[in-house]
């Protein structure tokens, strides 16, 4: 049972983070039909700024507690990034795939080099700084009490991201461009204002996600491309464009990798691919995803 | 005027040994690799309008066959090598094929990703078969009988074995010339061009998709036995997506839309990445800003860029 409680809390921690950038990809890919290669890159990206950042503030004086609110704002900081990236991938929204999936590419080549110039090619960390807000336990288990931090962090993004798609009229009116972009552009949405927004919280949920991630982990140059393919495992389980199949991903893909890890580790990210390939016979568009033609 | 350029192409491919030093010719080794693994790839991507991102997976299984067979089985006989390897990649690629050609676009490339995938953490993790990280030796081979057992390993790349791997671009590249001119090749764009109608007209497009599927399997295995040879090694970088990444890359820089576009694309990347590698540390960065500028400005890649000067200059 301990044990149990143990992969199960690990696993659903992973997929908390997993989640957040999945999340991403699926608003990008709902309605910009990108699938952004360059996602892990943003999480990545995230996660060294969220170092720089928590060490910043406390040698500036900051208490270490208070370093999971820095690192959100980190990340939400990043937003910068967004318009300036959707700008140049809005040259290929006609274009055929292949130039789109291409374009993200380049952007991993990109920031591969850019994470190596400002932070250097050797792994960053925060130290234990994680330890300083202590560790829960129950039922004879024991876990940092950050890592419960995140989960919440992450059902909270979800709830509000849930929120903000179905009640609010922006909301709306997104959802609308993904189903349908020449009819809403006829009944005067800004298309081009909303693909930016769009992108920039795609952009927004990879960044925060990795500097969440980043007290547990160290950030390396090997986490953008590594990322991408969890990320991938994630929307394919899922069904690519669906909120919803973001989150049963998530918690398939984190959960399978906490018990592969513990019971059989050659079987990591084997079990993953099995589990996508089945997935993809079975249910070509995932398990929430739209049906395709 | 096409002729003309093939026929200057492969006379300076012969002529390069004498004319520049030994390190370059290791240099534009593996661009003569790529070049056929990527005729391949492009029956498949530009032909069949099927975009892999995973094909490294069948560069992998090429160097690791070639691998296997020199150290572990003791094979020496290149020819051997290369039959079996691609043989390999054939019998590897009929599952794969027959799963993924049921997709097309986005979904196609993502199985296919998904399947390289699977293979790179085999590679990976199993440690005991595969050599984990750091692969396995690869040895040289023996070309047609003879072992050139007197030369040291540079010796032998730019020389025999260089010749040999041009010899076998000119025979693999005449083979798929003919393969795409053939009807198989004009259903192939039929299947591209309009699915439906081709079915109606009695393409049978899933299997005329299979079919390209596993000739481009073949190509990328012989591309990588040549890869691996060349680098003594088989490692699963091989078959990791970011290189089922630079196949693309270097097909599109060349330009999928043409035949010749993908060993254009070949040659162009290896020997820019080779020149950034040897200028700065940040080749990444200034190989995405070339891969940007090409998708963005240039997306019939350096052969469409070059028909259309030529178009322009061309005496009337």
């Amino acid at each position: 049972m301990t044990a149990f409680l143990d992969v199960l809390i690990g696993g659903v921690f992973h997929a908390a983070v997993l989640f957040l950038v999945a999340a991403g990809l699926q608003l990008v890919f709902g309605v910009q039909k990108i699938v952004n290669l360059a996602c892990g890159s943003f999480y990545a990206l995230g996660a060294y700024f969220g170092i720089s950042a928590v060490k910043w503030a406390i040698a500036a004086g900051m208490p270490p507690g208070l370093f999971i609110f820095v690192l959100i704002v980190a990340g939400l900081a990043l937003a910068v990034i967004g318009p300036v990236i959707e700008a140049l991938l809005r040259t290929v929204y006609r274009r055929d795939e292949a130039f789109q999936l291409l374009l993200t590419f380049a952007l991993v080549l990109m920031f591969q080099d850019i994470l190596r110039f400002f932070w250097g090619a050797n792994p960053q960390e925060l130290g234990d700084l994680v330890m300083s807000y202590g560790k829960l336990s129950a039922g004879g288990v024991q876990v940092p009490t950050y890592n419960v931090l995140v989960i919440v962090a992450s059902i909270a993004i979800a709830v509000g991201i849930g929120a903000f798609l179905q009640r609010t009229r922006f909301g709306r009116i997104l959802r609308a461009t993904a189903e349908n972009r020449e009819m809403s552009q006829a009944l005067g949405v800004n298309v081009t204002w909303i693909n930016a927004a769009v992108f920039t919280l795609g952009t927004v949920l990879g960044t925060v996600g990795g500097a969440l991630v980043v007290p547990t982990a160290a950030a390396s140059l090997d986490m953008p491309v590594e990322l991408v393919v969890e990320a991938f495992a994630v929307v394919v389980i899922g069904g690519l464009g669906s909120m919803r199949g973001a989150l049963t991903g998530a918690l398939i893909v984190g959960i399978m990798r906490a018990l592969a890890i513990r019971y059989y580790a050659e079987l990591e990210m084997l079990a993953i691919y099995i589990v996508v390939i089945a997935i993809l016979i079975a249910r070509p568009a995932g398990l929430h995803g739209k049906p395709i033609e | 005027m096409r002729a003309l350029l093939v026929v200057a192409a492969i006379a300076a491919l012969v002529a390069l040994p004498s004319v520049v030093s030994p390190y370059y010719v290791t240099v534009i080794l593996p661009a003569v690799a790529y070049a056929i693994a990527l005729l391949g790839f492009n029956l498949l991507f530009g032909y069949t309008g099927l975009l892999s991102f995973g094909h490294a997976l069948f560069v992998a299984i090429g160097g690791y066959s070639a691998a296997v067979l020199s150290a572990k089985l003791g094979v020496k006989s290149f020819e051997l090598v290369l039959l079996i390897s691609a043989a390999v990649s054939v019998l590897v690629a009929i599952p794969v094929a027959l799963l993924s050609v049921r997709y097309v676009r986005i979904f196609f490339g993502i199985l296919t990703l998904a399947f390289g995938m699977l293979f790179h953490s085999f590679l990976f993790k199993f440690y005991d078969l595969t050599g984990g990280d750091t692969g396995l030796r690869v040895l040289r081979p023996s070309l047609f009988g003879r072992e050139f057992a007197d030369m040291d390993k540079t010796t032998f790349l730019v020389g025999p074995f260089y010749y040999y791997c041009v010899a076998l671009l000119v025979v693999l590249g005449f083979i798929m010339w003919r393969i795409v001119h053939s009807p198989f090749g004009l259903h192939l764009m039929a299947a591209r061009e309009h699915p439906r109608k081709a079915e109606y007209l009695g393409v049978r497009v899933r299997f005329v998709r299979f079919l390209a599927f596993l000739v481009s399997a073949f190509y990328c295995a012989i591309g990588g036995v040549i890869l691996a040879i060349n680098t003594g090694q088989a490692d699963p970088e091989l078959a990791y997506w970011t290189h089922s990444g630079d196949l693309v890359f270097m097909t599109v820089l060349g330009g999928f839309a043409s035949f010749f576009g993908p060993i254009v694309g070949a040659f162009s990347f290896v020997a820019l990445k080779g020149e950034l590698m040897g200028l700065t540390g940040y080749w990444r960065f200034v190989l995405g800003v070339v891969l940007v500028i090409m998708v963005v400005l240039f997306p019939r890649g350096l052969v469409g860029v070059g028909q259309q000067v030529w178009a322009k200059v061309r005496p009337r």
